[in-house]
């Protein structure tokens, strides 16, 4: 059968496209010149010790950490108390609030980050850290029920019920039948809610104060072509640890499965 | 069936957080969005007169229908060209990947957890002047100098944002195949019909919501994008989301920002509405 050969090399061809040019930027990194252009130089660990040597970056990344750990506390939360009532006890409200927590999919980034900036500047906030995992938490909000309605659902009703039945309190029910079977779940929406949150530039950067996250420090650092080597050395950095994290992740995930 | 949680305290507690969220951030950032875009610009933030100039802005002059049709166009060709280049991967993940499955799902997957600005820079390394794929050929010896034609135009940005948003329409259309029964293709084959017909008749129409759920979530982000435009696309490829982001910069004009970006999401609205008309007179009734 012809179609049995041809597949796996598309399925190939595709996965050298996805990566490859992501590649580059650990590739680079450790080439002994400003421009990223063939034939590499020679190997050189300089970039990442300039890296270690620049403060902006330690406390960008330090904001990036206290955010994309808020963020993702914020939207797992929520996301675990919207997804536990939609499956659940099914109030009417909970269909609303579902409806609304998966509506910034359908918004581009540049409008929850321009709508964020009013509402924090009405506030009196002002762009600032908070106003930053307050569009994150927006940005995270989707994927995480996503994730956690999906376990839900797969948590059979009848154990609620039989708890429910055999004298437990509402609290109870959630908290020692149901919380238990979905806490693996629940890490994995962390997880990925921590990941977008890290990585996230298009509403971050209406949200910003005076104290960058690693990619709006990136972004401010494109324009400085001789910068670039190091960006690429921070970019690779920041490369291994999401794919470190995302596999945490979908450990976790197929745990929950059994 | 029998309700589970009767208690007030206890739903009133367990909603807090996501109403909190959901009405106070969500529903109001959008309304005040909504509600901006009807004032004058005077700095002071909703405080100005009531107006329709932003909008009637919007339609006299010709510059923001040019910029958003070159907007649908670009994201148009995106989502074409990210969903059927997906459509081939799921389907293998879904009939043929057997015990490689898991690992090759997550690898697909895996991009779309890693940094969207990264995926972009890597684009602008590669396409520039004196960048990869210009070095890479002279070294090569396959063109003798370099060209300018990769970088700052439309296609660059189609290019880049196709790649970044790659690995987002795998997984709704892999979902949607997996509901297929083997059964189902095992009776069309019995029933004589050929590979391409089963594939139009039966497993097309099926994997349709999928697919149209995958071109989705692929349209609506990169419609609005900025970032790309801007590292790889140059002034011809100047998009909507180009426009928003300068109003809230260096044009300092907020309220007609927020004009830009109610058009934007009535004409994502009217895209989402003519999907799902498509879908019911063309797609599947499952």
């Amino acid at each position: 059968m012809k179609q049995g050969r041809l597949l796996p090399i598309y399925i190939g061809a595709y996965l050298v496209f996805l990566y490859l040019p992501v590649a580059l930027i650990p590739l680079f990194s450790f080439n002994d010149s400003i421009q990223a252009a063939f034939p590499m130089k020679g190997l050189t660990l300089e970039w990442y010790r300039t890296l270690l040597q620049t403060p902006a970056i330690g406390q960008a990344l330090r904001n990036s950490l206290g955010i994309a750990i808020a963020a993702a506390s914020i939207a797992t939360l929520c996301a675990t108390t919207i997804t536990y009532l939609e499956v659940f006890p099914r109030p009417v409200l909970s269909r609303l609030i579902g409806v609304l927590a998966r509506l910034p999919i359908l918004i581009p980034g540049v409008i929850v980050g321009i709508a964020l900036l009013i509402l924090v500047n009405l506030a009196g906030l002002g762009p600032s850290r908070i106003a930053i995992v307050l569009g994150h938490v927006l940005v995270c909000l989707p994927a995480a029920v996503t994730v956690l309605r999906a376990r839900f659902a797969a948590i059979p009703r009848s154990i609620a019920e039989a708890a429910a039945d055999l004298g437990a309190s509402d609290f109870t029910v959630f908290r020692r039948a149901v919380l238990p079977l979905a806490w693996s779940a629940i890490g994995s929406a962390f997880t990925l809610s921590f990941l977008t949150s890290f990585d996230e530039f298009i509403v971050a950067y209406f949200l910003a104060g005076t104290e960058p996250t690693l990619p709006l420090y990136i972004w401010s650092q494109l324009r400085f072509p001789k910068s670039l080597p190091v960006v690429m050395a921070l970019g690779a950095l920041i490369l291994l640890v999401s794919a470190l994290l995302a596999g945490l992740a979908e450990l976790l995930r197929r745990r929950s499965r059994v | 069936m029998r309700r589970l949680a009767n208690g007030a305290g206890f739903l009133c507690a367990m909603s807090l957080p996501g109403a909190l969220v959901t009405f106070g951030l969500v529903a109001f950032a959008l309304a005040l969005v909504l509600g901006l875009g009807f004032r004058v610009n005077d700095q002071g933030l909703l405080r100005g007169p009531l107006t329709l100039g932003n909008f009637a802005q919007i339609l006299a002059d010709p510059l923001y229908a040019k910029v958003m049709l070159r907007s649908l166009w670009i994201s148009g060709l995106v989502t074409l060209a990210t969903v059927v280049t997906a459509y081939p991967v799921a389907w293998y993940l879904a009939f043929r990947a057997g015990r490689h499955r898991g690992l090759l799902l997550f690898l697909v997957t895996l991009p779309f957890w890693t940094s969207y600005l990264l995926r972009v820079f890597a684009w602008k390394i590669v396409l520039a002047y004196n960048g990869v794929l210009n070095s890479a050929m002279i070294e090569l010896g396959l063109w003798d100098k370099p060209s300018m034609m990769f970088l700052n135009n439309p296609a660059a940005v189609v290019l880049t944002l196709a790649h970044a948003y790659a690995p987002f329409a795998i997984l709704p259309i892999y979902v949607a195949l997996q509901t297929i029964p083997r059964s189902l293709l095992e009776a069309g084959a019995d029933l004589g019909a050929t590979k391409a017909q089963l594939f139009r008749r039966v497993v097309l129409p099926i994997s349709m919501p999928g697919v149209l759920g995958g071109a989705l979530v692929v349209f609506v982000p990169t419609l609005g994008d900025y970032v790309t435009p801007a590292m790889v696309g140059g002034p011809a490829s100047t998009m909507i989301g180009t426009l928003i982001q300068a109003q809230f910069g260096k044009a300092n004009d907020w309220p007609f920002g927020a004009a830009l970006a109610t058009a934007t999401m009535l004409v994502i609205l009217i895209a989402v509405a003519l999907v799902r008309q498509a879908d019911r007179r063309w797609g599947s009734r499952t």
